[in-house]
């Protein structure tokens, strides 16, 4: 593997995570107003649709609040994958046409998406008071949790960007599947408010972004927004580096085919 | 040779792609998809495609090597795998120093973004560090000569400006080993002479330069030595002039040469040009001409949208890729109607008193003053035969040069000289 090379172009990474940045909202009327206004309306209509009308209960926090977390941390793992795996294709090219280690191209899509987590983390720290609700010493924690959230959406991110390149099927599985873990996933509900089986549980906890996002909302939240369920993250854990590591053994094993298939 | 005089070795160079053939042409898609279904494993029938066999060679530091070879011929996949873009699929290969590489001109620039931000990021793309492209800032901007819109998206640049900062940013590299491919075929010619220019000081330098092009003129000016790839295989590796040669002699000799698939046609460029046909002074077809006398040209060509103000410009090299001279609609103030529908543009000249030999001909095609819209180098050849145009049977020998001139001498002793 070439981690050396990807560190000596790191000066590439970040011009392309700023060139993707400077672009997202060229053209546009309301600009960078777009990075606070997307979540603010992706947990509006969260609240109107299973808050309202699907009446889900999110215990003492305002359903607002709930969901406004559980989207944070979901788009910070859906946005690294989704964009990572298309960042090959999507600068075809360059792959074609100039030699740099390949993996730059799925890294450089992390730092948009950190960016825009940061805004909208800001936002919440605006909105919160309000609310009544405040976060514990927990908060502390919370950057372990993204952390092992973007592990596991860069691994993933890793092997589909390369799977894309030979196979463009993948991108339309994708959306297919995100929609799916979206929904398979503690975000605009509580799992304890499920009251599953210990068979149902062990299933659902699986998903190693159960429990991430439980930890995440009880960061942010305290114990009324989330559970911490440390069995449960140790294995959430160990399946996000695991992942992330075979994402990156499997990339550079295929990144020698890149600029032929493309 | 010690390896420290090398700054490129190659070893048994192969690579073959994998090229795979639709079969059973399904008409409508849902025919295809039908037949996806029936047999959802079956494999594509491929073929292997052998785009470079066993090529081996030495380049050596200070250098300037042109790679030359019909469309084809594997010139851009052996840039490709120098460039470490793809891995051989067998072979060797060493390179001393670190390596700046163009194969495309404006790479990785993005629309939207101004010119200023697509020098930084096209510099960091290319592998330059912040600090390189800083220190080159000024440089680079003062080359392309954009100064005034470095704050404007380059969407909105015209094509020439486009590429001139494209090529700036680049030429401004600093690597050890420069690999160019066919980058000058873009560009008006008042840009190409600065590419080629600023490819000299390169040289100057003493940095190694491949530079491929379908060019021969500026292969021969630029090159010291050249590398001719036939089918994937070094046909020639040698001195400049003696691998042109042989390139020349391929060139086919005929009254009419098909251009709509012309293998000298750089890729960049849609094939608008169709045929050239040669006539003689008595308007029979003809490709072998003595020489001073008047030839016809037949140009066809199929122009795939208006073109307003027609301009060709034909240049007759020599086998060596030297330029002998070049007529052109704007050198002879000739002004052709807008052309829409396939058409034949008729040039008539003299053609000089060449010394006999084949002379190859670079036909371009452009819009007004805008950049090429096709062009094709060595398009077609003629030759010139003996003939007594100077009255004697003298042998032709190098040291004429290419232009025979008829000279009259005589003789007298001057008067009121000392006898011995």
């Amino acid at each position: 593997m070439h981690l050396g090379e990807v560190w000596r172009f790191r000066e590439l990474l970040l011009t392309l995570a700023g060139r993707d940045v400077k672009i997202r909202y060229k053209q546009t009327a309301l600009g960078v107003i777009w990075v606070i206004l997307q979540p603010l309306l992706a947990a509006g209509i969260f609240s109107f649709v299973f808050g309202k009308v699907a009446k889900l209960s999110s215990g003492e926090v305002p359903y607002f609040i709930f969901s406004y977390c559980g989207l944070l941390a979901w788009n910070a793992f859906s946005n690294t994958l989704s964009k990572s795996s298309a960042s090959l294709i999507g600068n075809s090219q360059l792959i074609s046409k100039i030699y740099f280690p390949r993996l730059i191209l799925p890294l450089s899509t992390i730092p948009s998406t950190l960016i825009d987590f940061a805004v909208a983390l800001a936002m919440l720290a605006v909105i919160m008071p309000s609310s009544g609700v405040h976060p514990g010493w927990g908060i502390v924690l919370m950057p372990v949790w993204l952390a092992l959230i973007l592990l596991l959406s860069t691994g993933l991110g890793l092997i589909t960007s390369a799977l894309t390149v030979s196979y463009r099927d993948v991108q339309y599985i994708l959306p297919v599947l995100l929609q799916l873990m979206l929904y398979a996933s503690p975000v605009a509900y509580e799992v304890t408010k499920l009251n599953l089986t210990p068979r149902q549980s062990t299933f659902y906890f699986l998903n190693p972004l159960s429990s991430l996002l439980e930890a995440f909302r009880w960061s942010l939240l305290g114990p009324r927004g989330g559970t911490l369920m440390w069995s449960n993250l140790w294995y959430s854990a160990a399946v996000s580096v695991s992942v992330f590591v075979v994402g990156l053994v499997g990339f550079s094993r295929m990144e020698r085919r890149f600029a032929d298939v493309i | 040779m010690s390896s420290s005089d090398l700054a490129v070795s190659v070893r048994g160079l192969s690579k073959s792609y994998t090229i795979a053939h639709n079969v059973g042409r399904h008409t409508t898609l849902a025919e295809a998809a039908l037949d996806r279904l029936r047999h959802p494993l079956r494999r594509q029938p491929t073929e292997t495609f052998q785009a470079l066999r066993d090529v081996s060679f030495d380049i050596k530091r200070g250098e300037i090597v042109g790679v030359i070879g019909r469309n084809g011929a594997g010139k851009s996949t052996l840039l490709k795998i120098l460039s470490r873009i793809t891995d051989p699929t067998d072979g060797e290969v060493d390179i001393y120093g670190r390596v700046g590489s163009l194969l495309e001109v404006g790479t990785g620039f993005h629309p939207e973004l101004s010119g200023r931000e697509n020098i930084f990021l096209n510099g960091a793309i290319l592998g330059m560090t912040k600090s390189e492209i800083q220190k080159q800032f000024d440089a680079i901007v003062e080359f392309a000569g954009v100064s005034r819109f470095l704050d404007t998206p380059v969407k909105r640049y015209s094509s020439g400006m486009y590429v001139r900062l494209a090529f700036a940013v680049a030429a401004h590299l600093e690597s050890e080993i420069l690999i160019i491919d066919e980058v000058l075929a873009v560009g008006d010619a008042e840009f190409q002479k600065k590419c080629l220019g600023k490819m000299g000081d390169v040289a100057q330098s003493g940095r190694t330069v491949l530079f491929v092009s379908h060019n021969m003129n500026a292969v021969s000016t630029l090159c010291t030595s050249a590398l001719l790839l036939h089918g994937g295989k070094v046909m020639v590796r040698g001195p400049v002039n003696e691998v042109l040669d042989v390139y020349a002699s391929g060139i086919e000799l005929s009254d009419r040469t098909d251009l709509s698939d012309h293998p000298n046609r750089p890729a960049s460029f849609k094939p608008l040009m169709q045929s050239i046909q040669f006539y003689d002074a008595e308007g029979e077809p003809a490709s072998v001409f003595k020489p001073a006398t008047l030839i016809r040209m037949d140009i066809r060509v199929k122009p795939q949208s208006r073109i307003n103000s027609p301009r060709l410009s034909i240049g007759m090299t020599s086998a060596r890729g030297e330029r002998i001279c070049a007529v052109a609609t704007y050198l002879s103030a000739a002004h052709l109607p807008p052309m829409e529908t396939e058409s034949v543009v008729t040039c008539r000249m003299q053609i000089p008193a060449l010394v006999p030999g084949r002379y190859s001909l670079d036909i371009g095609l452009a819009d007004a003053h805008s950049s090429f819209l096709d062009a094709i180098y060595s398009a077609a050849a003629f030759e010139v035969c003996d003939s007594d145009y100077l009255g004697s049977a003298h042998p032709n020998f190098a040291e004429m040069g290419y232009v025979m001139v008829r000279s009259e001498w005589e003789s007298a002793p001057v008067e009121g000289a000392p006898g011995r």
